[in-house]
């Protein structure tokens, strides 16, 4: 980290600081928010991402609709969200100005590629003056900068013209990003060296482009100071930036070498959980068989096969193909075969808002079957805990041999966080037996159960174990098809408490903040970085609060009814319209304050606090 | 499939599971299922290493009544739950039983994706041109003007073909048997098992409670042989009850023709289930009754490439090259950095 920052502006130093690149869908934003997150990671800030595209590949060029953006926050001490607001807006033209400027800071930073603020580009934005010139940027420090040209000039010599050298400007706005807040380039340039390493020229373009962003910072009038922001005390050990998607891939493949299976994994490509196919077909030494299937039925359909057979069985998708996958997951259910379903929740219902978060199938999720189908449904929290909500999930169905929904979002599975490297020999160990045939020359009874009501998980290849199962309902332990009322009761019941049963085997419910007191915000899934944000600064002011952030939907916590009841107020806090909230109103008869909104956006923390005061003042 | 010579011979009653059979009394199901009895002894795997899986429909209770592993499903979706099984293990014998709405109308998809994908399994569809589990519907294979109980004025849908369908899938195996004609079902089942790919045999299949006598013209003693042709590899297409009729090219087209009268043998079409392109058994597949008698038989049995295989090679090449996986190095690959405890 030697080449740049040797610097002779003023620093200030910083505890923290919110950057959004924000442009064009091809302008190559994501790009430059991940070298950014990537770069402040590896020199010891911790991080939070919020990436946030359209659902269209390339959306039409300069509109408003086609507007790309990336949000990152950095900071020298534990942070658990990207930020409310943006303390530095990079905008690449004139749309994206206007659809996130009113996110930045009253005084924040604003640096504009000023080449594109030019008429057409207006009218492709559907605005009528430049706001350059209109006075509406007054209250900003504003950086118009000839992106553009400027980029043209710095990668001239490597032949790239026009559009090929307008490629290049993301690097511009990089470097100049890299300087303002001072982060060394290495790292990006080792990424360029192996991005574009069958593309010489290309790669060399994107250097210089790096370089003249940074270099003019340093030597412009323009900025007359920057920034820095200090390594964050985080838990000693070694760290790595993780996505949400690969953390939960690599959760998977964790799960499956600890359990001694083979992880099958049967999948149909949607937005938001594509990435996690992707990430999984590349582990392929690890043993991982990744079947693409022809619809979200057959991905399920095989997975349920493959579970049979002894394999680590799992499935993933979104919404809409969750719907799909609702017979299947009865058969599951029905068999009593061990499997996890992923959903990957976004804006729904239907095709819905497929690249924008929400977590509004909760009910889908617990109730979205025919008939009596009871399934464990847990939900991760952050990017990292993908990983280990992964494993557990494996955990809970192997126990039980029982399907299990696992609940992330399109907000963690595409955000990052610093991960730190757990040690293998840390990791949760179980492995999974199947059975044995019988020594005594008893009959094998496929349906006979253990403590926790599981039944044995007899693979084929085993002699003496043949069985066979379906979807009609079964006799009580031989598993032979049954039509007996009473039995269907009994089935039923058994069901239901095998799934209950869960609850004996999860950890109590802990809370952050008073132990007993006047207001418990509880959450579960993506949004516990606002929530949990929002409570540590309730709790500063010297509020009476809690917060208690969920991970077992289905069943919950044992201790959940207890705890809910040491509080005079509780809020439920969801990015659908209140879900979880009807569920613990049922559930517990309490009478819990929702704080709901579907927008496609996480909550913001201050949003959260005001909520939270308001319920805390009357 | 391999044969381990070493094992006990198994009897056909081994292969019978303690469950009552419950399909209606003469049913054509309750053939087939003898059938499948007596020839999986003869292909020596191992009960505990077969697998037959199902979907919904009367046929699709067949896994019950055999001593082997099985999995009655969902509706269509057996050949995407066999795909599961074969690919988590490429070990196991599978067998796919399913029915023409089963597999055709509501699994139509998975049936056209399990076929192309060509994987090492045998898909068995006894085609009874009706809903039978709920109660006479016309299914897809139905022919245009049927009369049902969804269709009182009759059936205004035009029907498919499951052997053209297959090909079209690209199949590698693809054969036609009768419920009644055991000895060629026998053998039918016997060369699909030992095929390796997917195998597709669609089995004439009497629905005697809701669809009685479809095939009949078929199965009648003083009919068939005018309304069956049986193909063989390398040999001409000869058929009737003196075997004195054929079945000739006329450009692009098969056509009838008597033997004798200046028409030999050697001037009629000659079945090739080898041949690499599939148009010779697709024409095959198009000549129906009563225009031309039916063809029965092994279509087409080509050698492709086996997509579980294809998998399995993918996994044990990637551990040959790079090492089996171990999570330490996966974990510290790429960008990492130290958080050292404050001092």
């Amino acid at each position: 980290m030697s080449t740049t920052t040797n610097t002779q502006k003023p620093v200030k130093e910083l505890e923290a600081a919110t950057v959004r690149f924000c442009g064009d869908s091809g302008d190559g934003m994501q790009l430059a928010g991940t070298q950014l997150t990537n770069t402040s990671a590896l020199i010891g800030n911790d991080v939070a991402t919020f990436p946030d595209f359209p659902a269209e590949i390339r959306a039409p060029r300069g509109t408003r609709a086609g507007v790309s953006g990336f949000q990152i926050r950095f900071a020298s001490r534990e942070i658990f969200t990207p930020g409310d607001s943006v303390d530095a807006l990079v905008a690449m033209n004139p749309a994206a100005l206007v659809t996130n400027i009113s996110d930045l800071v009253d005084g924040g930073i604003l640096i504009v590629n000023k080449d594109s603020f030019i008429e057409k580009e207006f009218k492709l934005a559907a605005i009528d003056a430049n706001p350059l010139e209109d006075g509406s940027l007054s209250g900003y420090q504003l950086f118009e900068i000839e992106m553009t040209r400027l980029t043209r000039l710095a990668v001239e010599d490597t032949g790239l013209t026009g559009r090929d050298a307008d490629r290049c400007r993301n690097f511009f706005a990089m470097g100049l990003v890299f300087w303002l807040y001072n982060r060394p380039l290495d790292p990006t340039l080792r990424f360029i060296e192996s991005k574009f390493s069958s593309k010489p020229d290309v790669a060399e373009a994107n250097r210089k482009a790096l370089h003249a962003g940074y270099n003019y910072g340093e030597t412009t009038e323009a900025f007359h100071s920057h920034f820095r922001v200090d390594k964050a005390t985080l838990e000693p050990g070694r760290y790595r930036n993780m996505m949400g998607n690969q953390a939960l891939a690599w959760g998977l493949v964790t799960a499956a070498k600890q359990s001694g299976c083979n992880l099958f994994y049967g999948t149909y490509p949607i937005t938001p959980a594509s990435d996690i196919l992707h990430e999984l077909s590349r582990h392929k030494s690890f043993g991982v068989r990744t079947f693409q299937a022809e619809d979200e039925i057959a991905a399920i359909a095989a997975t349920i096969g493959a579970s049979y057979t002894g394999a680590m069985a799992v499935t993933a998708s979104s919404g809409p193909g969750i719907a799909l996958k609702g017979e299947a997951m009865g058969l599951a259910v029905m068999t009593e075969l061990p499997l996890i379903v992923v959903n990957v929740q976004r804006g729904g219902p239907s095709t819905g808002l497929p690249t924008k978060t929400e977590q509004a199938d909760l009910f889908q999720a617990i109730f979205g079957r025919n008939g009596e189908c009871p399934m464990p449904v847990i939900a991760a929290s952050s990017p990292a805990d993908c990983f280990d909500t992964a494993i557990e999930a494996w955990r809970i169905a192997t126990q039980f041999m029982v399907p299990v929904m696992l609940l992330t979002d399109g907000y963690i599975a595409n955000g990052s966080e610093p991960w730190r490297i757990p040690k293998v020999e840390d990791l949760p160990k179980f492995t999974v037996k199947y059975a044995q045939p019988p020594q005594n020359g008893d009959e094998f009874q496929a349906y006979s159960r253990d403590e926790y009501l599981a039944r044995p998980w007899a693979i084929p290849g085993t002699p003496d174990l043949m069985h066979r199962i379906g979807g009609l309902e079964k006799q009580h332990i031989t598993g032979n098809v049954s039509y007996d009322p009473e039995n269907h009761q009994k089935m039923t019941d058994i069901r239901a408490q095998k799934v209950a049963n869960v609850a004996q085997t999860i950890p109590a419910q802990e809370v952050n903040g008073v132990e007993k007191g006047k207001l418990l915000i509880l959450s579960w899934g993506g949004t516990f970085g606002s929530c949990n944000t929002a409570t540590n600064r309730l709790l500063e002011q010297g509020a009476s609060v809690a917060h208690a952030h969920l991970r077992y939907l289905f069943p919950f916590p044992p201790n959940l009814g207890e705890l809910l009841n040491r509080y005079e107020k509780v809020l439920v806090p969801e990015l659908n319209m209140g879900q979880l909230r009807a569920l613990i109103r049922s559930e517990f008869l309490i009478d819990a304050v929702g704080f709901n909104k579907v927008q496609g956006k996480p909550f913001a923390v201050s949003e959260l606090v005001e909520k939270a005061e308001n319920l805390l003042a009357n | 499939m391999s044969s381990d010579t070493s094992l006990p011979v198994l009897k056909p009653t081994d292969f019978a599971s303690d469950q009552d059979v419950r399909w209606c009394p003469g049913c054509g199901d309750y053939s087939i299922l003898a059938q499948m009895k007596k020839v999986l002894p003869t292909i020596g795997v191992p009960r505990e290493n077969t697998v037959f899986v199902s979907g919904i429909g009367c046929s699709s209770r067949f896994p019950y009544y055999m001593n082997t592993y099985g999995i009655h499903s969902i509706h269509g979706r057996a050949p995407a739950v066999a795909t599961g099984v074969k690919c988590a293990r490429p070990d196991l014998f599978v067998w796919v039983i399913t029915g023409d709405g089963d597999a055709l109308s509501i699994g139509g998809n998975h049936l056209m994706h399990a076929i192309r994908r060509n994987l090492d399994i045998n898909i068995v569809l006894f085609n009874n041109q009706i809903y039978g589990l709920t109660k006479g519907q016309y299914s897809p294979t139905s022919p245009l003007g049927k009369v049902t109980k969804s269709t009182p004025f009759g059936s205004v849908d035009n029907p498919v073909y499951p052997i053209s369908v297959a090909i079209g899938c690209e199949a590698t195996f693809v054969a036609r048997s009768i419920d009644v004609h055991i000895k060629h079902l026998g053998n039918t089942l016997k060369r699909a098992a030992e095929h390796k790919g997917t195998a597709f045999v669609e089995v004439y299949q009497n629905c005697n409670v809701f669809n009685d006598g479809a095939f009949s013209y078929a199965t009648e003693r003083d009919t068939k042989a005018d309304t069956v042709i049986e193909i063989e590899h390398g040999k001409p297409l000869i058929f009737g009850k003196n075997r004195d009729r054929g079945i000739r090219l006329n450009g692009m087209d098969p056509e009838v023709v008597e033997l004798g009268k200046g028409i030999s043998e050697d001037d009629l079409l000659f079945h090739d289930e080898k041949s690499p392109e599939p148009s010779l058994a697709y024409l095959l597949s198009r000549m129906r009754y009563p225009e031309f008698p039916d063809p029965i038989g092994v279509f087409r049995a080509v050698e492709r490439p086996v997509y579980d295989e294809r998998m399995d090679n993918q996994i044990a090449e990637t551990i040959e090259k790079r090492g089996e996986g171990d999570l330490e190095k996966l974990f510290n690959s790429g960008d990492t950095w130290e958080v050292e405890a404050p001092v």
